[in-house]
């Protein structure tokens, strides 16, 4: 079998902190070939973001730091990369749409601009060809009057017209990756719908490969491949969606599901009352030496609290890293 | 609204402000202890009760308020600003001629503390640790805390005495007068380098000190991470994306602080002998020659209202969002 | 309705004791800050019980002049007539903080005037008042103080006022603006419903809480009195009779070339004891900023 595309293997980012060392990304594992699209999903602050920006490079050093592992991109290693190398790879390998259209956009530059400059940059195309390029990219992204956009200051846009400027920019260049960090989070509901709409169209027609940040279960369902969950900086649970959804094995993942209304696999009125996870996502600088998720469990097990899990298979293309699960698969 | 009608709005509400200090001006003369007349006399070398009278006719000083405000008003709108018996010539006359070298004092070194103050403030923004944002820590306070006088005085010692590359006085050496165009522009230019230096101190510590808190500020933002994430080189990133940002700040407190920089100019010019507004102002007050006084604090808020019109103007080229205001 | 006043009394009271403590300890916290006030209470002390010890009389020709520094006895040296410049700067030095301080009092009372009611009252009222305060903002201040002593004559008093009159402006904009916000907390909207007067709500509610910027902007104008002094004295228009920094450097300006000293000395004060204020002003504003506090 060839090289995934995106390989991020076994990778630990540290962050230095008054109040000590942080882990945020724990041994981290996951790919994603070509036309996929993976979705990761947690609650804020377990990692995801961190995941996102030590794919482009763009931890804040200090205080963050890679401290071992590895991501491959076509096999080609970015871990220790240059950054002159790195800077012909962010924008045109891999682009990145991030969660706040709001701020996301540079105020005093036109979006036109700002989605030709990623053209001349990595094409070395003219500011003619660029612009043109932009225009197009406006109308792909299903802006009306694409070319008076183009033209338009962000402020002069609404939030949802901002985020397709954002798909726009980081389209433009026709990445192979395309990493979306909670991309719908900052808008209303129905154009949430219409950007991953947008998304899934966008990424049938150019084969990108995506990866997508949300907490959004539902939007998981209906558009990723493979689901990773993620939990204080470690991936607890992974394989395909369907799968996933449909028999979680890990009792977060259980939890996630079941603050979605709509999937939750129990009968009963639509109209239960929503689920909670009860707690908080543990500080990273004081986890303890078991599974990171215990003090929340409900089904927790002696050794939760003294061995920490590793993922294993526990079905067809289904890793879990569960005491509860591990011991209900040996029974 | 378009820019132009903004400008007009702005030019108009300019000459308001014009004719509030020309009020406020004739205002003071006249609440003032003694009038022209005095002076006039006391230039003639005295004079008795009869011959004062006669003057303060001549020049109207016997009418009401109202009328004389009314005359000085509408002498300004013609560009007269009355007659210095101190020098012998109309004030506009007199104006005109020092006002090139201070127009030149003044924007030389703003350019210079603009130019400077951006330079270290983006290096102390990009790498906090290093010895340049020590650098700026330091002028920053100096800046504040030195008197410009003393700051021009130190620098003639240092270039009298120890080092004497630059001219201390003056602004083009006497023997040059006849000498062809560009040798005299050389020899200005020479001239110039220690009192816009001087002045330049002030403002250097205060740019360089903004400038490296917005950009701070502006490099935390989301937008510089997409400017990252579009793999823009560090230096597109600092020079293109966040300057921009950072630079309206910087211009407001520069349009803001025009009036405070002519006024630094007076004592620079007196330090450095440089034979501008600040020195025929000096001069006039210690003469008390009321119609230079007066004439030169109308020129002097005239520019300061034409600097803040275009400052208006600048902030609206960089700022889309103001631009819609 | 007193009820409500008296509550909101003590609402804001708690907030102001209760954050005392925690200031005074940030600003101990600041080296910079500490420096600069053990600076500024060793200037006051060489101002004010120097000439208790040193006692040669500031106006009195007591050597040849021009002596250098740390010579005959004089430790600063002796000015173009000969007088002791260790003395002309004790003397000078209280005139120098005396019309620094005053001037900056003028200066904050107009500005806290200007800028309270326009903030409070809003509209139209706003409107005049900052339309006045930008007026006086166009006049390049050092001329127009200039041209103040000129025409009523060169007194402690009328310098004092001509320095205070021109530097109001950005205390009125400070003021203004904290109370644009604080009008709109509850307790304000509480102690307005209670039907308090316009004039009780701007000095006892609205004001004490509005004081740490302002308390920052005074120390900084304190600073900027001073050099303003220094600078209208070294142009000749201060109280030739009254010895102040400014006027030491004025009056042995002429002589630069042949002793420097006697201008560089006074000079290093000023700077000193600007410094020493603007370093107390940074720490008290990260005490008293809670948005920088966070930091």
């Amino acid at each position: 079998m060839s090289d995934p595309l995106l390989a991020v293997s076994d990778l630990v980012v540290d962050f230095k902190t008054r109040a000590g060392n942080a882990r945020v990304l724990d041994h981290i594992s996951l790919s994603v070939n070509e036309g996929e699209i993976l979705g990761i999903v947690g609650e804020s602050g377990c990692g995801k973001s961190m995941t996102a920006l030590s794919i482009m490079g763009l931890i804040p050093d200090p205080p963050g730091k890679i401290t071992s592992g590895s991501i491959k991109l076509s096999g080609q290693e970015l871990v220790g990369m240059g950054v002159d190398d790195l800077c012909k790879i962010r924008g045109k390998d891999i682009g990145m749409i991030f969660q706040e259209p709001m701020t996301s956009l540079n105020p005093v530059f036109t979006v036109g601009e700002q989605i030709a400059e990623s053209v001349r940059l990595h094409e070395g195309a003219s500011a003619k060809a660029a612009h043109a390029r932009a225009v197009d990219m406006l109308e792909a992204v299903e802006i009306p009057e694409a070319a008076t956009r183009a033209h338009a200051y962000p402020y002069q846009l609404s939030g949802g017209m901002r985020q397709r400027v954002m798909i726009a920019m980081a389209l433009a260049c026709r990445p192979r990756v395309l990493i979306a960090d909670e991309p719908t989070t900052a808008l209303d509901t129905t154009v949430q719908a219409q950007i991953f709409d947008l998304l899934q169209n966008l990424q049938d027609e150019m084969g990108t490969a995506i990866i997508m940040i949300t907490h959004d279960m539902g939007a998981i369902a209906e558009l990723a491949d493979n689901v990773a969950v993620m939990y204080a900086g470690s991936i607890v649970e992974m394989g395909k969606v369907d799968n996933v959804l449909s028999h979680p094995d890990h009792t977060y993942t259980k939890g996630l599901i079941a603050c979605v209304p709509h999937l939750s696999t129990s009968p009963g009125p639509v109209r239960e009352r929503l689920m909670e996870i009860e707690g908080v996502v543990p500080a990273l600088t004081d986890l303890g030496k078991g599974c990171a998720f215990a003090p929340r469990c409900n089904a927790v097990l002696p050794r939760c609290s003294s061995d920490k899990p590793e993922l294993i298979a526990t079905q067809e293309n289904h890793l879990a890293a569960c005491w509860a699960a591990e011991a209900e698969m040996a029974e | 609204m378009g820019l132009g009608q903004i400008l007009a709005k702005r030019i108009g509400y300019g000459l308001i402000l014009l004719i509030a200090v020309v009020v406020l001006n004739f205002t003071l003369i006249t609440i003032a202890p003694g009038d022209v007349a005095d002076s006039i006399a006391g230039d003639m070398g005295g004079a008795d009760a009869e011959v004062l009278a006669e003057i303060r006719s001549r020049y109207g000083l016997d009418q009401p308020f109202a009328v004389q405000l009314g005359r000085y008003i509408s002498s300004i709108a013609a560009l007269d600003l009355g007659y210095s018996y101190f020098y012998n010539a109309p004030v506009t006359e007199l104006i005109l001629q020092r006002l090139p070298a201070t127009l030149l004092l003044v924007f030389s070194s703003q350019i210079l503390a603009i130019a400077v103050g951006l330079l270290l403030g983006v290096m102390a923004a990009r790498k906090p640790n290093s010895f340049t944002n020590l650098i700026v820590t330091f002028l920053s306070l100096f800046g504040f805390a030195a008197p410009v006088f003393w700051t021009g005085i130190l620098l003639i010692i240092l270039f009298v005495a120890i080092w004497p590359v630059f001219p201390v006085g003056g602004m083009m050496s006497a023997l040059l007068i006849d000498a062809p165009w560009y040798e005299q522009w050389v020899n200005i230019a020479y001239h110039l380098v220690l009192p816009m230096v001087t002045l330049a101190s002030i403002y250097l510590a205060l740019y360089s000190r903004l400038t490296r808190a917005s950009m701070q500020e502006v490099l935390g933002s989301d937008y510089v991470r997409t400017a990252r994430a579009k793999g823009l080189a560090e230096n597109k990133v600092f020079y293109k994306h966040a300057l921009k940002n950072s630079l309206g700040p910087l211009v407001t407190v520069a349009g803001l602080q025009f009036s405070a920089v002519i006024s630094g100019a007076v004592v620079v010019e007196a330090v450095f002998s440089w034979p501008g507004l600040g020195t025929l102002a000096l001069q006039s007050i210690l003469a008390r020659d009321t119609p230079t006084i007066m004439g030169i604090l109308f020129f002097s808020s005239l520019v300061v209202i034409v600097v803040n019109i275009l400052t208006d103007m600048a902030l609206r080229m960089i700022d889309p969002r103001i631009r819609a205001d | 309705m007193s009820d409500i006043n008296t509550q909101t009394k003590d609402i804001i009271d708690i907030q102001a004791t209760s954050s005392l403590r925690e200031m005074t300890t940030m600003f101990f916290r600041n080296y910079a800050a500490v420096a600069g006030l053990i600076l500024l209470i060793t200037i006051l002390l060489f101002v004010f019980v120097g000439p208790l010890v040193h006692t040669t009389d500031p106006f009195e020709m007591v050597w040849a002049p021009f002596t250098m520094p740390m010579q005959e006895g004089f430790i600063l040296g002796t000015d173009y007539l000969g007088r002791d410049i260790l003395s002309a700067m004790m003397a000078g030095g209280q005139v120098s903080l005396a019309i620094g301080l005053a001037a900056a009092l003028v200066s904050i009372i107009i500005g806290v005037s200007v800028g309270a009611f326009a903030g409070y009252y809003g509209g139209l009222v706003e409107e005049l008042l900052m339309r006045f305060t930008e007026f006086f903002q166009v006049l390049p201040t050092l001329l127009f103080s200039m041209v103040i002593v000129a025409l009523f004559g060169a007194s402690l008093l009328t310098v004092t006022l001509a320095i205070g009159v021109v530097s109001w402006t950005a205390v009125a904009r400070v003021t203004r603006s904290e109370f644009l916000r604080i009008r709109e907390m509850e307790y304000v909207a509480a102690a307005r419903s209670g039907s308090a007067r316009d004039l009780y709500l701007i000095f006892k509610v609205i004001l004490p809480n509005a004081l740490p910027p302002i308390v920052v902007q005074a120390n900084l104008m304190v600073g900027s009195a001073i050099l303003f002094e220094a600078a209208l004295s070294f142009l000749g228009l201060s109280d030739p009779n009254v010895m102040s920094w400014g006027q030491v450097i004025g009056s042995n300006r002429p002589y630069i070339l042949d002793a420097g000293f006697a201008v560089a000395i006074p000079g290093f004060a000023i700077f000193l004891t600007v410094l020493a204020i603007s370093l107390v002003g940074d720490g008290l504003n990260d005490a008293l900023n809670p948005k920088l506090r966070q930091r």
